[in-house]
């Protein structure tokens, strides 16, 4: 925190003369090393440093994937699977950079909802959310240019969706369709951008990292009692008690990590993305990858095409403003018990929400089940599920937050993170 | 409460893991095809510990040479990935699979393109196992032109390129069924229950009752004794079926073996680090909370 006053103190003369010149040593100590640390952080903290590892990762294996791509229409394709067979252990590069955007979007998810439910984006914590947000957005911008890189089939013709949106802004969307594009169709010019640009936002997205940490450690991280740190009893130093608890986390991950890369390379993939562009056959079903399907589902939930994109980026943009729309003194949910459940449906809805995106909007949820036509689509439709889900992910924020938030009797908050402590230990006695 | 609240988190964590996985497999179901499945005996290299058989792959080499190459290509593929390790025609001997003779000899038997350095005229010459797998025909409009109006995929990456990989391939190989009652199939295609496709416009009988799967160019390629095996198997469409299949999976991920063998040294490391890891964070953090 600010007021937590330096005690590195430089021991040799090498770390006296930096001191006094750049005192970077000093920083990374007080950052990492004496930083004090909540003492009730669980597990669902260590997503943190495990979300670092996940963009370290996906840096180092990029940039080693870029020596060897070429980011042009009729080769991109063959020099990925090049890297895949003639690479000294390309294959396990390019499978950790694929199956590392997957691993990286699961994290954050997490990430995210551990915030969400331990009231992380409230005051004065609202800049530090805002800065997770746009590192979010940035991710997914990232994660789609980089899936267009194979140049498969659904490489290209998921690129030309998606970038057709654009398309459907009026008046403006057509120029800037083409502009985005470098022409009038997703091609050549199309590819190298992207290329280009998926090189460059993972370290706008390490700018904005940085940022977030420099936030964090300016407000000090939030507990899962959501209560403010109030003396030295409520912590422990960074080093060695959460390094070795966010380690574990790390590694945990790791292993789930490897069961992908090593064992089902491919499964989180689509098979078409293994036939090379052909901008005349058109798959029979344009999926994005896993992660971005409660988006596309949100999309598709509206029958006017701009109305489904602002919908779409709508879904992100309301984070930015969550802070602003909690009206709950409380920040922790495990306090608040009317909030919590709503927060329990929500996640649910998120996991609808990607369900439904992989489906087709036709097909019926239950099959067999007798259904009626609703306006412009059966009922028993994964059309009416998306929209009802997508409902409910909007009320969430933009009703459900500030009107609980005002209505609900929150439980005792305790006074300190240390009586916290003290009360789960009574609990656990008891029970 | 906090405590069931807590419980009730962790399970929703492992309910999205389940989900991703969960999420991932519909989307693969674009047509109503049938689910493909494995011969009967299994294929040996399915399964975390799973390793290909050499004498299958030598096999199915034989099928995709005599058979399917007659109309595909696998131009992914270079002939001296043949005598790579875990290979067809690996040979300790020659840890350099470009000497090994059976490539050299394979290679031998094609002819690709190049320049007379001499003249500087187009040219054909024998290939050498550092070529690529020729292309079949010049042009994808050469290929349609020669098939009928389809273009035969290339083979290289075939078993990641479908849904359930080899298990595609051997199903689709052996699924040729007479043509159902009430579907209509033009002249030179072929119905398979394995094959994507939609055959709602092209069916006749009861709407609720659409045959599953699709029509394609490709005739029912294999059938009994087609091919000679060296090591005296009986080529029966089945065995051959399963060879190829395996061949194919092989010829698209190349590494395979490697790839899971290193998985389990990975693993039992980050196991033995997370045992050590957690004791030292039970000792570090003893009354600390």
């Amino acid at each position: 925190m600010s007021d937590h006053p330096s005690t590195y103190e430089p021991k040799t003369g090498v770390e006296k003369w930096l001191d006094q010149r750049l005192p970077i040593v000093r920083l990374a100590y007080d950052s990492f090393v004496d930083y004090p640390t909540p003492r009730n952080l669980n597990y669902w903290w260590t997503f943190g440093g495990i979300l670092s590892v996940c963009l370290m990762i996906q840096i180092v294996t990029g940039i080693i994937l870029a020596m060897h791509y070429t980011a042009h229409i009729d080769l991109a394709f063959n020099s990925v699977e090049r890297i895949m067979r003639d690479v000294n252990y390309g294959w396990l590069i390019r499978y950790v950079h694929a199956n590392g955007a997957s691993m990286f979007f699961f994290a954050v998810f997490v990430h995210m909802f551990r915030g969400l439910y331990y009231g992380s984006y409230k005051a004065p914590r609202e800049v530090l959310w805002i800065l997770g947000c746009l590192i979010f957005f940035l991710m997914i911008a990232t994660a789609f240019m980089g899936y267009v890189l194979p140049w498969g089939q659904m490489s290209f013709h998921g690129a030309v969706v998606i970038t057709n949106l654009i398309g459907s802004i009026p008046v403006i969307g057509g120029p800037i369709l083409t502009w985005l594009q470098g022409g009038f169709a997703v091609d050549q010019a199309t590819l190298n951008r992207f290329f280009s640009l998926h090189y460059l936002l993972p370290f706008v997205i390490a700018g904005v990292v940085i940022l977030h940490i420099w936030a964090l450690h300016v407000v000090g991280q939030n507990n899962p009692a959501g209560v403010d740190i109030k003396s030295k009893e409520d912590t422990v130093p960074f080093t060695p008690y959460a390094t070795v608890k966010d380690g574990l986390g790390i590694i945990f991950f790791l292993i789930l990590f490897s069961i992908f890369v090593f064992f089902m390379p491919n499964a989180l993939g689509h098979a078409d993305n293994y036939i090379p562009a052909n901008p005349l056959v058109t798959p029979a079903h344009i999926v994005p990858e896993w992660y971005l399907l409660p988006f596309y589902a949100i999309l598709r939930a509206i029958p006017d095409k701009f109305g489904g994109v602002i919908a779409m980026f709508g879904a992100i943009a309301v984070l930015f403003v969550l802070p602003w729309l909690d009206t709950s003194k409380v920040r922790s949910m495990r306090y608040r018990p009317v909030m919590r459940w709503f927060f329990v449906i929500f996640v649910v809805v998120c996991l609808g929400l990607g369900w439904c995106g992989a489906q087709l909007p036709d097909a019926p949820v239950v099959p067999g089940l007798p259904s009626f036509t609703l306006l412009d689509g059966e009922f028993n439709s994964y059309l009416w599920l998306t929209r009802a889900l997508t409902l409910y992910y909007f009320a969430f924020f933009l009703l459900i937050m500030p009107w609980v938030g005002l209505k609900e009797d929150p439980l005792p908050v305790p006074a300190s993170i240390s009586e916290a402590i003290l009360a789960e230990h009574a609990k656990k006695k008891g029970a | 409460m906090s405590a069931i609240m807590t419980k009730g988190l962790k399970a929703l964590g492992l309910a999205a893991i389940a989900a991703t996985l969960a999420l991932s497999a519909p989307a693969f179901a674009a047509g109503g095809a049938k689910h493909p499945h494995a011969p009967k005996e299994g294929f040996s290299f399915e399964g975390p510990f799973g390793t290909f058989d050499q004498g299958q792959l030598q096999r199915g080499y034989k099928v995709f040479r005599e058979v399917c190459s007659n109309c595909h290509s696998a131009t992914l593929m270079s002939f001296r990935n043949l005598g790579q390790k875990g290979g067809p025609f690996y040979d300790e001997k020659y840890k350099n699979p470009n000497d090994n003779p059976i490539v050299k000899q394979i290679a031998s038997e094609f002819e690709v393109p190049d320049v007379d350095t001499d003249t500087g005229d187009a040219i054909t010459r024998p290939a050498t196992p550092s070529d690529h797998f020729p292309a079949k025909f010049a042009n994808t409009y050469a290929a349609a032109a020669s098939n009928g109006g389809a273009i035969p995929p290339d083979l290289s990456v075939i078993t990641k390129a479908r849904h359930g990989g080899a298990r595609y391939v051997y199903s689709l190989l052996t699924g040729y069924v007479g043509t159902p009652k009430g579907l209509t199939v033009n002249e030179g295609q072929h119905y398979n229950p394995y094959m994507a496709g939609d055959l709602h416009s092209a069916w006749k009988g009861d709407p609720k009752h659409v045959p599953p799967g699709g029509v394609l160019a490709m005739a029912p390629p294999l059938k009994d004794d087609l091919v000679t095996y060296d090591d005296g198997t009986k080529a029966t469409t089945h065995q051959m079926a399963a060879d190829v299949a395996a061949f194919l999976e092989w010829a698209g991920d190349p590494h395979a073996t490697l790839r899971k063998k290193t998985g389990v040294g990975v693993l039992i490391y980050l196991l033995l680090f997370a045992g050590v890891t957690y004791a030292a964070y039970r000792k570090l953090w003893h009354g600390k909370h």
